[in-house]
């Protein structure tokens, strides 16, 4: 068992981590999951550093909107200003720390904090008038009083922040990630929007194991045995995982896996189930996306799905509905899970509702599969304590193909994406 | 009374008794106690809907246009059961100990889709040594058919801002 974290190398990254690829080994130490100092190193070197992901451009439609959430484990305010700029600050006073947003969304020119009423303009500019000598004459002159900006990029829509001033821009950090953005995008011809709340649950186990379940291709059959039994009779036919898949790499520490599935899916494969006013309806949305942007990306879009984590903690799964699901640790074993539905801009009130039920019959807490990937996660979890005397996970799967040979999406190579990226950042001073 | 709402007042079920509808629920309580779900479903008619709708959503929440945690029609519903019978079902198996308690039961209205029933729920469900408390109230449009009262729609809404305590919603609440 490794005593220290951290190998003398910072290029050796972590000692919990095997990577033997002349081998064709890769194990992932348990303590990784279970230990505080872990956890407290990833707060420092993953969540203080990384791009995280804070939300959807849809959800502040107009100047003023804002929204508070917890992102990274610290709360945030994600608003619009007077001229409709977009804004990420910290929900905490400077002067004695309460929050100065306390309700989930809203319209506001300014925020004001209810412990003293030091007020904000939404530009997080200090807009308190004291009496004259309360404070220095030239208080505020370094920005103290203002509202603490974090770094705040978009792409396609989608809003990450980044407590690090020396972190590279968003769209290096995305590297080839940016791809399945463009793809969600291209979904409709005015872009995207998040349907309605989100779904606000926890996981009692260690939030990488999430990252590992929400692109695991292997699980699919012995996990979601009775989502695929109902899947088989809501299709008509054998609900069967394709022979052919795409395994990406998209660099620092992205990865997904593409497919072709049972399934039907809103933008655009039409199953028998749906009707024959549904074929129609869906042959006009393909041919749109077709028109827009080609045959061979609209069989990306419309035909095949993918299942794709950036690191370090969103997760972008484009199945029989798309999800944006992202999570944080309260502590090693418990994680707060955050997950919003997408779903094309303008799109019918009877579209909605067959891409929300779609939704519904896999996803969230109360769908057919993802409840029994939430137990098996927690039953993992339970079975770390052992550690001391069963100490490895193995995610070598796929790892010795021949070099040349593509992975599968039953490989684990996607994880291992992850790992690598993991121990990296880990191993950095 | 004129004609016309003579007309309209045939196609609305009068209500019964409050004590009707309570035993009504304490029976289906039962059911899903006692993990008789076949029994539970045959409650359901098949133009039925079971909801459940997000963490403090109001009544008037959407399915069409929110995202809820459930939404079944008759055929989802039936799968739901077979599903939570089936031993691979992992959340569920081993089998979780619940329990259902039914309170305020109000008689709310009658049109022609049936009577609206409203009551107060606290649903505990126990498995791997811990405990997990639902609380909401359940909306529900009953119907008398061939003498026998059935369910048209069940809505249940939790009282609280989300799952992060429970998780789950891997029972009928």
């Amino acid at each position: 068992m490794p005593d220290t974290l951290v190998t003398e190398s910072n290029t050796q990254g972590t000692s919990l981590i095997v990577d033997d690829r002349e081998g064709g080994l890769f194990k992932v130490h348990r303590k990784a999951f279970l230990d505080d100092d872990v956890l407290e190193m990833e707060r420092d070197k993953i969540f203080n550093r990384c791009w995280l992901f804070a939300g959807h451009a849809s959800e502040l439609k107009n100047p003023n909107d804002f929204l508070t959430r917890n992102v990274g484990g610290k709360e945030l305010i994600f608003n619009r200003d007077r001229k409709g700029d977009f804004h990420a600050f910290l929900n905490t006073c400077p002067h004695r720390g309460a929050m100065v947003e306390r309700q989930e969304s809203g319209n506001a020119l300014g925020f004001k904090c209810f412990y003293h009423g030091w007020a904000f303009n939404n530009n997080g500019n200090y807009a308190t008038r004291h009496q004259k000598g309360t404070y220095p004459e030239d208080f505020n002159h370094d920005g103290c009083a203002n509202l603490v900006e974090v770094r705040l990029e978009q792409y396609r829509d989608f809003f990450f922040i980044n407590f690090d001033d020396a972190a590279e821009p968003l769209e290096s950090y995305l590297a080839d990630s940016k791809l399945i953005f463009d793809l969600i995008h291209n979904h409709g011809p005015d872009g995207m929007e998040v349907i309605g709340g989100a779904q606000k649950y926890s996981i009692r186990s260690n939030w990488k194991l999430l990252m590992e379940n929400s692109y695991d291709g292997y699980h699919a059959v012995d996990t979601h045995e009775t989502y695929f039994k109902y899947l088989t009779d809501a299709i008509g036919g054998p609900a069967e995982l394709p022979q052919v898949t795409n395994v990406m790499d998209l660099n620092n520490g992205h990865a997904s896996i593409e497919g072709d599935a049972p399934w039907g899916r809103p933008v655009a494969k039409w199953i028998p189930a749906w009707g024959e006013q549904a074929k129609t309806e869906i042959d006009a949305i393909r041919a749109e996306v077709v028109s827009r942007v080609g045959e061979e990306e609209a069989h990306r879009i419309c035909q095949l799905g993918r299942n794709t984590g950036i690191f370090p903690n969103l997760v972008i799964n484009d199945i029989m509905a798309i999800t944006i699901r992202t999570f944080y640790p309260v502590a090693p074993g418990v994680m707060n899970v955050t997950a919003w539905a997408l779903g094309v801009k303008g799109e019918s009130r009877e579209f909605r509702k067959r891409r929300l039920d779609n939704f519904l019959e896999f996803l969230g807490p109360g769908g057919f599969a993802t409840p029994d990937d939430v137990e098996a996660l927690e039953s993992a979890y339970r079975g770390y304590a052992a550690y001391q005397f069963a100490p490895w996970n193995d995610i070598s799967r796929g790892m010795s193909r021949p070099e040349g040979e593509p992975f599968k999406a039953d490989d684990e190579e996607q994880m291992r994406c992850f790992w690598r990226e993991w121990n990296r950042r880990m191993g950095e001073e | 009374m004129s004609a016309q709402k003579q007309q309209a007042s045939a196609s609305v079920e009068q209500p019964q008794p409050r004590s009707a509808y309570e035993d009504f629920l304490y029976e289906e309580a039962a059911m899903l106690d006692e993990w008789r779900l076949e029994e539970w479903l045959d409650l359901f008619t098949e133009e039925s809907i079971y909801e459940v709708p997000r963490a403090g959503a109001d009544d008037s929440a959407d399915s069409a246009e929110d995202l809820f945690y459930i939404s079944d029609n008759y055929f989802r519903l039936g799968h739901r059961v077979k599903r939570m019978l089936d031993k691979a079902a992992h959340a569920e198996w081993p089998r979780s100990i619940q329990s259902h308690i039914i309170s305020n039961v109000r008689v709310t209205g009658s049109d022609e889709k049936g009577v609206h029933v409203t009551c107060r729920f606290i649903t505990h469900r126990a498995k791997n040594d811990v405990t997990d408390t639902y609380v909401g109230h359940h909306n529900y449009i009953l119907k008398t058919v061939s003498g026998k009262m059935r369910i048209m729609s069940k809505r249940s809404f939790l009282a609280s801002d989300s799952l992060r305590e429970q998780g789950k919603v891997t029972i009928i609440l």
